[in-house]
């Protein structure tokens, strides 16, 4: 056999929890060789980021157990080498990246001395390690490195705390990166930004790139190879263009069917005239201004979309609406009357009408209360909307509507999975039959199997009972497939609005442009164009 | 960083003014003075005399800007049994105080660290279970009946350690034992939980990648994020002893400020009770501002 670099052979893993054995991964084999990119692909609880761990020594053991296999590095079988064999590898020739880096960096440490910590740790000097941590800020694209090496974490944007887990974890020149799902957390052009900082690094540096990730877009931009997980096995491997083109297993084209972006675009006709009017909309925290005068119009059934990347003012403009925060000023007009002057006692009645599903489903259900009462609940406030007789028909009904079981009623939230759980937030807002259901990054937390399910939902709701919706998103595919209208904000500012054809077929603004550009197509045919565009719009 | 502290320093000075405010009103509102201060037998004409040379006749913001100013010159009058000045009555009995509350809080903040860090690491194992079992009974455990049964034990039938007084080391030890035992139970649960915390977090997975070793992963990257929570219960700790551990000096005889005011309320020594408010109230209030410091020097995000 062929010697690589980095080689996973047949790799058994598994846990002990309260509730018996779990094999996070069986079984598995792949390998990675130097100036490479391999991509491990795979959804929530596929087992994608364990082989990473077993090779970092990150497995707690217990409750963790390797059960078989062996992880040959350079020849020599990891599993078999000693706790101070591995740390010194650790860091040293192969490092790791993480997906949430504000939690991987330690709050309480200057980053310079996180970063040269690296180097030290592996016998450096100080003064040369405090020299390439200093190299490494600069080359990272750390605006003046050397006053920064001296910030914390917490004083840092989330693509400079990114590259800063870049920059400590290429110190020692590796030969071997592992990129646990980096570009997650990150805006879209950030997200672009960052993984060409990671393609260039490889260029200059050689090392073999291993890319944990969850996005076939990432997977089309970045690899050269590609696995696929499902459930702890590997069930299908190749190029990102043989997968695209010629998957061969089941859950691969599902995976493919399901990533957005790819569907018709809608021709929302508005005929009547808007059900709310929002004008010249503010809100200031001190001397910084969230939003910065928005005006929009909303007809009834029309889905609107309010895309922008973090800090935008997209969800303020949601708080104002429903009065969860008091606007500096401004109007918002539902059906001709001005929201933000009504009483609270008026503005109980109306919320009725105005909806709100959240981002994360865990936190925003209470985990005390069955499904039933969460949904109910609604009827307990607004008592003339149905008599008590009807509510576990209505409840079970509901659920129905949503893809649930009626027996799932009596549940809790902890027992559904994660999909679920955005099913009984969108049945919570469905009990009180509002017009208009604001969606806050309601798919956004989850898999893209799961997501392109919730979505459908929202699309069936929306054509069988007419509601309309404001659909706050960063992920532009699934605007794209979903929206009538969008509205592309930038710092508090409505930067451009328009039907969803045009924005995305002939956007006007050099801000949506590049927007658009930087988001990543599950297609690699397709995304080795988006990146000529983007580097072109860069250059421009 | 200069900032929050302002902030903090004012904040508090508003609550001790709330406090001065508070004694003197309150003591007013309890009756006439003379009742309080005087003997029950006293006469008419001696009560007459008293309220005269005490200014209590006088309109009552009249008396509240005497009062003021005394405070300010901390001058408390005098203590009425003692004939000297109340002030100096209360520092005497505060040095006792402060030293016992040191030491004892020096010792259990080294012990818990120990304690609770161990039993960190030893999830679930034995070691874990005997701490946890033992801070339980720690928190919860009566001190009058810890410093009972120590005197019974270790000065009635073993005659190691004296029953009560100051004279020598061995006085102390009782005392800082029994004082020990409540704050030690909470400090080492909050240690550990922290400890626990702070050893799953994702920065310490990221210094493990970076192959940092053992030692420093402990010591350099957990400890200090465990500490966080922690001197917060210190200070809470430490400023319940400092107002005087009333039950545990005076079941030893300690001079300290808590036996102190015991006495002057037996005693209806009213000036010493006024002056003993005043001194511990701003003695927390310093270490308020000392655990706001250190917290600061901990945490760089509070800083701002």
């Amino acid at each position: 056999m062929a010697d690589h670099l980095l080689e996973v052979r047949d790799l058994s893993v598994r846990f002990h929890t309260v509730n018996g054995m779990v094999n996070a991964v069986n079984g598995i084999s792949w390998h990675l060789d130097r100036g490479e990119t391999l991509a491990i692909l795979g959804e929530s609880g596929s087992g994608k980021s364990v082989s990473a761990s077993a090779i970092m020594n990150l497995i707690d053991m217990p409750p963790g157990e390797i059960t078989s296999g062996e992880i040959l590095f350079d020849g020599q079988d990891l599993l078999k080498a000693s706790e101070e064999d591995r740390r010194r590898l650790n860091g040293k020739r192969i490092s790791m990246i993480f997906q949430d880096p504000l939690g991987h960096l330690n709050p309480v440490y200057p980053v310079g001395w996180q970063i040269a910590e690296t180097a030290m740790a592996h016998g450096r000097s100080k003064t040369e390690a405090y020299e390439r941590a200093l190299q490494l800020m600069e080359r990272v694209g750390i605006p003046d490195a050397k006053a920064s090496m001296g910030k914390y974490p917490h004083e840092f944007s989330g693509g400079q705390r990114q590259r800063l887990m870049i920059a400590m974890a290429l110190v020692l020149k590796p030969d071997i990166l592992i990129a646990d799902e980096p570009t997650t957390a990150l805006d879209v052009t950030v997200q672009a930004e960052v993984l060409s900082l990671l393609e260039e690094l490889q260029e200059e540096t050689g090392m073999g790139l291993l890319l944990i990730t969850h996005d076939l877009g990432v997977v089309a931009e970045a690899a050269d190879r590609a696995v696929v997980m499902e459930g702890g096995r590997i069930v299908e491997s190749g190029t990102p263009r043989d997968l695209y083109h010629n998957a061969q297993h089941p859950y691969t084209r599902k995976l493919l069917a399901a990533a957005p972006g790819k569907g018709e675009m809608r021709e929302g006709a508005q005929t009547s005239a808007p059900i709310l009017e929002v004008r010249d909309l503010k809100k200031s925290y001190g001397v910084f201004d969230a939003l910065k005068g928005a005006n929009f119009d909303l007809h009834a059934g029309e889905t609107l979309a309010v895309v922008g990347e973090s800090g935008s003012g997209k969800s303020t403009i949601a708080r104002l609406m429903l009065r969860l925060e008091e606007a500096s000023g401004g109007t918002v007009a539902w059906k001709g009357e001005d929201i933000l002057t009504k009483s609270p006692k008026e503005m109980g009645k109306l919320r009725r009408q105005l909806q709100m599903v959240f981002q994360d489903p865990t936190q925003s259900l209470n985990p005390h209360m069955s499904v039933y009462d969460i949904i109910s609940e609604a009827w307990v406030i607004h008592p003339d909307i149905l008599p008590k007789a009807k509510w576990r028909a209505r409840v079970e009904e509901l659920l129905e509507q949503v893809g649930l079981q009626p027996e799932h009623a009596l549940r809790y939230p902890h027992q559904f999975s994660g999909g679920q759980r955005q099913r009984i937030a969108i049945a919570r807002a469905l009990a009180l039959e509002p017009d208009l259901i604001i969606c806050d990054e309601a798919v956004s937390a989850l898999d893209v199997s799961i997501q392109a399910q919730v979505i459908a939902l929202l699309g069936e709701l929306r054509d069988r009972l007419g509601i309309a919706f404001i659909f706050i998103a960063h992920d532009l595919p699934v605007v794209r497939d979903f929206a009538d209208r969008v509205l592309v904000m930038k710092r508090g500012e409505i930067v451009e609005q328009g039907p969803v054809r045009q924005i995305f077929e002939a956007p006007k603004q050099g801000y949506t442009q590049r927007l658009l550009a930087a988001g990543l197509d599950s297609d690699p045919d397709v995304q080795a164009e988006r990146r000529h565009a983007r580097l072109a719009l860069a250059d421009a | 960083m200069k900032k929050m502290l302002g902030k903090r320093a004012v904040s508090s000075f508003v609550s001790l003014m709330v406090l001065i405010v508070l004694v003197f009103f309150l003591s007013r509102l309890t009756g006439d003075p003379a009742a309080l201060y005087l003997p029950v037998d006293a006469s008419e004409a001696m009560r007459e005399n008293f309220r005269e040379i005490h200014g209590l006749n006088d309109p009552v913001l009249v008396q509240f800007g005497r009062y003021l100013s005394d405070l300010v010159q901390l001058d408390f009058g005098d203590s009425l049994r003692k004939a000297r000045p109340a002030i100096d009555v209360v520092l005497e009995s505060f040095v006792w105080t402060l030293q016992l509350a040191l030491i004892t809080m020096a010792l259990v903040t080294v012990a818990a660290i120990i304690v609770g860090s161990i039993a960190a690491f030893n999830v679930g194992r034995p070691f874990d279970r005997f701490a946890s079992v033992l801070s339980l009974i720690g928190a919860s455990a009566p001190d009058f009946w810890i410093a009972i049964v120590g005197i019974v034990l270790f000065s009635v039938n073993f005659g190691w350690l004296p029953t009560s007084g100051t004279g020598t080391v061995w006085h102390w030890i009782l005392p800082i034992c029994v004082l020990f035992i409540r704050p030690f139970g909470l400090i080492l649960q909050i240690v550990r939980g922290s400890m626990i915390n702070a050893l799953g977090s994702p920065y310490v997975k990221t210094a493990r990648a970076k192959g940092v070793k053992n030692r420093p992963v402990i010591f350099v990257h957990t400890l200090r994020n465990a500490m966080l929570p922690v001197i917060t219960v210190i200070g809470d700790q430490a400023a319940a002893l400092l107002n005087g551990a009333v039950v545990v000096e005076t079941i030893f005889g300690f001079p300290g400020v808590g036996k102190l005011m015991i006495d002057s309320i037996l005693q209806r020594d009213f000036n010493v009770i006024l002056a003993a408010i005043m001194v511990t109230a701003i003695a927390i209030f310093i270490m308020n501002i000392l655990i706001d410091i250190a917290y600061a020097l901990l945490d760089p995000r509070i800083r701002a």
